[in-house]
């Protein structure tokens, strides 16, 4: 069996800098795969070539058996592909709800966008309150909440997550991680970036570390939680 | 008292032609960032193709048919949708990512292009034309002893309608949502499957179809159409696109209200304070608005987010 996602020795450039330099990995179905490392070490980069938002100058991803080389990025979405970006990218220009349904842009089974729609609420009660509610108003909280809801809108086979953490309180945090785990337990398969390397290591199956574009460790993230190495550079534990 | 009437029906007509013009500034603005300096070429190109399509039709006399006037308009307003369609793609979606002064210039090239294209004898040539009346001369009603005739009804009617379309397409259909959304950020817009290029070809088709309806109307009021590098129509499409910014560019409403406040100080400026000014009112607005309210009138300001 070939896994939902295959990347193979992933180069991206940004004019003459090198972001990656030869990134390969896998997602089987069913699991979910963070991706670690500090700021500037290639995870966003890594998601951004997956979901055809840049073009790799070598390597290819290939999602179900297939290649996303030269796709755009709409149609990857339509393969099943969703992608909750960094910095949460909600269109804070439109309504909670508008949010959700440009999520399920593509899709046109009214019975089941309704279905998906109510489950994504009832993920997120807090969505349920804020519907009319201009996006740009959410906290950073709320807005995160939105991207994951609205990526789960698309009903993808994978859900590539950037960054859920970032900015945010550890209560809320600690919210968002729950849910994300409660998503991965109803089949959706996660590909996770973090730099919050102890919160992605709970949640994952499977690590890898990312450092300067390159993967320099990879395993079950529970060994990778109690990696000395790691837990030196990425945990805080001295 | 007629007076005062003769100048608000003038500030509804001239307001609607602006509306028109500049809903196709605010729209190109509001998904791209980007003013389309090329879009007063499209108003010129509406109202000669229009007088082409009529002469062609076999309306250039008098005694047209009932159906003359919305079937040349209709024609006009695909033919501008399909030139505006081709600058899109051709002259602008290469340089998507380019830096915003490159667009700029290319804009310049395209409106220079247009304005002399327009001039050869294949296509409109040099000479100044009148357009073929397509609607009765005869007046409409009275107001307090002022006739109002036909194509200021048409004017004003046409530009209602095709504002409120335009207002639901935007705020009611899955298109206007994915229009907001490509605003906002065309690449998350991209990653929800929204197809972006083809969002901003509609989007340029339907700016394009309002310049031309706009370009056909005003031929239709004030008859004659110069040659299409005439200052006259730069002048018409520059107020449309200062109706814009006071109204607040990227604002669909906005645009609409702006250019009934443009042509309200320019009629009301001319009539009652100096006829030879009213370009320096209107002018003067632009400057005024962009000292104390950038933004425009129903603009927000931009909020760097972090």
């Amino acid at each position: 069996m070939t896994a939902l996602l295959e990347v193979d020795n992933l180069h991206v450039a940004y004019g003459g800098i090198q972001a990656l330099r030869g990134v390969s990995f896998a997602v089987e179905e069913g699991q979910v795969i963070t991706l670690i490392g500090a700021n500037g070490a290639g995870k966003t980069t890594t998601l951004r070539a997956i979901s055809g938002l840049v073009k790799p100058t070598q390597g290819n991803v290939r999602f179900a058996g297939k290649s996303l080389l030269g796709v755009a990025p709409h149609r990857i979405v339509a393969r099943g592909l969703s992608h909750a970006p960094e910095g949460r990218g909600i269109f804070a220009n439109l309504s909670v709800e508008e949010n959700l349904d440009i999520g399920a842009y593509l899709r046109t089974d009214k019975a089941g966008i309704a279905k998906d729609r109510e489950h994504a609420l009832t993920l997120f009660p807090r969505l349920r309150e804020r519907l009319q509610q201009n996006a740009g108003t959410l906290s950073g909280g709320e807005q995160q909440m939105l991207a994951i809801a609205r990526a789960l809108l698309a009903r993808p086979r994978l859900l590539l997550l950037d960054e859920p953490s970032l900015g945010l309180a550890p209560q809320i945090v600690a919210l968002i991680f729950q849910i994300v785990k409660q998503i991965a337990k109803e089949g959706t398969t996660i590909l996770l970036v973090e730099q919050n390397a102890h919160m992605a290591l709970k949640v994952a199956d499977v690590g890898h570390v990312l450092e300067v574009g390159t993967l320099v460790k990879t395993g079950p993230a529970s060994e990778l939680a109690a990696d000395d190495a790691i837990r030196k550079a990425y945990l805080g534990v001295h | 008292m007629t007076k005062f009437v003769q100048l608000l029906l003038q500030t509804l007509t001239l307001g609607s032609l602006y509306a028109l013009i500049a809903l196709g500034y605010t729209l190109v603005y509001g998904i791209l960032r980007f003013i389309n300096f090329a879009h007063s070429d499209v108003v010129t190109f509406g109202a000669w193709v229009a007088f082409a399509i009529a002469g062609a039709l076999g309306w250039a006399g008098t005694g047209s048919p009932v159906f003359a006037m919305p079937v040349v308009m209709i024609l006009a307003m695909a033919a501008s949708a399909a030139l505006g369609f081709t600058i899109e793609r051709l002259a602008y979606r290469p340089l998507r990512k380019a830096p915003r002064l490159n667009v700029l210039i290319t804009a310049i090239g395209v409106s220079l292009l247009l304005q002399n294209a327009g001039q050869l004898h294949a296509l409109f040539g040099k000479d100044p034309v009148k357009m073929p009346r397509l609607l009765s001369e005869a007046p409409l009603f009275k107001v307090a002893s002022v006739q109002v005739p036909w194509v200021d009804v048409a004017l004003v009617v046409l530009t209602v309608a095709l504002v409120i379309g335009l207002q639901w397409l935007v705020f009611r259909t899955k298109l206007g949502q994915a229009m907001r959304a490509v605003s906002w950020s065309e690449q998350t817009a991209a990653l929800m499957g929204v197809p972006v290029d083809k969002v901003v070809s509609i989007t340029f088709m339907i700016g394009s179809a309002l310049a031309a309806a706009g370009g056909v109307l005003y031929g239709l009021k004030y008859r004659q159409l110069n040659q299409t590098a005439d200052a006259l129509w730069m002048l018409l499409g520059l107020k449309a696109f200062v109706a814009a910014v006071v109204g607040g560019i990227g604002n669909v409403r906005g645009a609409v209200l702006g250019a009934v406040l443009i042509a309200f100080i320019e009629v009301f400026g001319a009539g009652y304070v100096s006829s030879k000014l009213p370009d320096l009112f209107v002018f003067g607005v632009l400057i005024v608005m962009l000292l104390f309210r950038p933004a425009g009138l129903l603009g927000t300001a931009t909020v760097e987010k972090v």
